[in-house]
């Protein structure tokens, strides 16, 4: 839950409220609020914990820190299925 | 060198360390404060790579760990009522209340749900009117802007079936009671990045001072944290005790003001307990009183809640950095992850968790007989 991470702004919904993107975190592609940096534009990359864009961050930086994410299995931590890891965890799966 | 193949840039890490092994020529002692950065350590053996004279110690810096138990036991009794749509994030699952966690609550009936974002309970409110929906709002300063900006427009809709559960908690009070401890070993700290990219560092200065430490603020992959303690070793040997930022393509001086104004807005600071560790002075948020009707704490009866913490956890002492998990006589025996005791050995951040999953299972107390892996470890109930 900690874990903040980056990711590329694809889209802007400048109509919705609070403001709203889409962010693409190395291939999963999720919505994330970016009230907290209101003027980022497409392209740019932002740092993202639970669905709000906290910062932003440069590209060279946000490809390395994604690269390295996804080679420890913490992209699957953060964006897969809570339920199914509990139950391993509690051996019931 | 073990692991530093793994690196994502093996030459500088390994520069990082030749360095910090130039520089260190008495013992020192730093703790790093958060629990991702905790994970990282382990995972990549960083404890493990650096020179002897340099000891990392843990920190509480693991929200789901610090939830009081009986938090947790109000968020599992308001989760079994009918008609309650109960959110959480998935963390929080496995985390042992007195006698049950939200995983079973949901076997036996409870309608437990996991969500990305706060934002995700709010639109479960929307489109849900006739159920409650209660959102488990825990966290650092991370978390902080999410959770007070769901409220904010939970109020602004004008929803009247949503409200939090509010079990926030900050690191600067955090940072205070560790250092006034009597048993404190801590010379030297690793400011949690994130929370600084949210709160900045004006916090910093004056506990640098007071308690002449190092606060060196740190990223949590595998070089950001070398390099952190790179300077921290640096300042200490030079007798020096600032405030430095070694991840500035995160944080900023001022941190983000926006995402700091909400939080002011929605919540005041409060003393809060630590699981394991007890009260802490202004250590944590509530929701004002201009919010209170979002406060599940109002919305339902929870009084009346009997916690009790198993003996033998000795959870409080690992997230004080008093002890390592493997001094505990119930690491890898009676306490797994599938047999948790405390929220340490279950939470992705906690310091137990990250000890028996990278393999740390060298105690003493352990017997594996010469086999580390972890689910060949027999319970001993
Ligand atoms: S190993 Fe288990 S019982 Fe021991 S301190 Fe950690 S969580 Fe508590």
């Amino acid at each position: 839950m900690c874990l903040a991470v980056p990711g590329k702004v694809v889209s802007i919904d400048d109509s919705a409220d609070p403001l709203t993107g889409l962010i693409d975190f190395g291939g999963v592609q999720k919505q994330a609020c970016l009230e907290y940096v209101s003027d980022v534009k497409v392209g740019e990359y932002v740092i993202v914990h639970v669905g709000f864009a906290l910062q932003r961050l440069d590209e060279e930086s946000a490809l390395a820190s994604l690269k390295l994410f996804e080679e420890l299995g913490l992209l699957e931590e953060e964006f897969g299925d809570a339920w199914e890891q509990a139950e391993k965890e509690a051996g019931t799966a | 060198m073990k692991y530093i193949d793994e690196f994502n840039d093996p030459q500088l890490a390994r520069r990082l360390l030749d360095e910090i092994r130039a520089t260190a020529t008495e013992p020192w002692a730093l703790m790093e404060v958060c629990g991702g950065q905790t994970h990282s350590i382990i995972r990549h053996g960083i404890d493990q790579l650096l020179p002897e004279q340099v000891e990392l110690i843990h920190g509480p810096g693991c929200p789901v760990c610090v939830t009081p138990l009986e938090v947790i036991d109000k968020a599992l009794e308001i989760a079994s009522r009918p008609g309650v749509i109960f959110c959480s994030f998935g963390d929080m699952l496995r985390v042992p209340g007195t006698d049950r966690d939200l995983f079973r609550v949901k076997g036996e009936g409870g309608d437990v749900r996991v969500v990305y974002s706060p934002l995700d309970a709010l639109e479960l409110a929307r489109g849900n009117p006739d159920r409650e929906v209660v959102f488990f709002a825990i966290g650092f300063e991370t978390t902080a802007p999410a959770n007070a900006m769901a409220v904010h427009q939970a109020r602004r809709l004008g929803l009247s079936n949503f409200s939090l559960l509010v079990s926030h908690v900050r690191v600067p009070p955090a940072v205070e009671a560790i250092m006034t401890a009597p048993e404190c070993r801590v010379q030297g700290f690793l400011a949690a990045g994130h929370v600084c990219s949210v709160m900045g560092m004006a916090e910093y200065p004056e506990l640098a001072e007071r308690f002449r430490v190092p606060m060196v603020v740190t990223g949590f992959e595998p070089l950001d944290i070398l390099e952190g303690i790179r300077r921290a070793v640096r300042q200490l040997e030079r007798g020096e005790h600032r405030v430095e930022n070694a991840y500035p393509r995160a944080v900023r001086e001022e941190g983000n003001p926006a995402a700091v104004r909400m939080i002011e807005e929605v919540f005041e600071v409060t003393d809060r307990n630590w699981r394991g560790i007890g009260r802490i002075p202004a250590s944590g948020w509530r929701l004002t009183d201009a919010f209170r009707a979002y406060d599940a704490e109002h919305r339902f009866d929870v009084s009346g809640i009997r916690t009790e913490e198993p003996a033998e956890c000795r959870a409080g002492e690992v997230l004080q950095g008093l002890i390592k998990p493997t001094e505990c006589a119930a690491f890898g025996t009676t306490c797994t992850p599938r047999t948790p005791l405390g929220a340490t050995m279950v939470s992705s951040e906690g310091a137990c968790a990250a000890y028996y999953l990278y393999r740390r299972m060298n105690a003493p107390a352990v017997q594996t007989g010469g086999s580390a892996q972890r689910e060949e470890v027999a319970p001993v109930a």
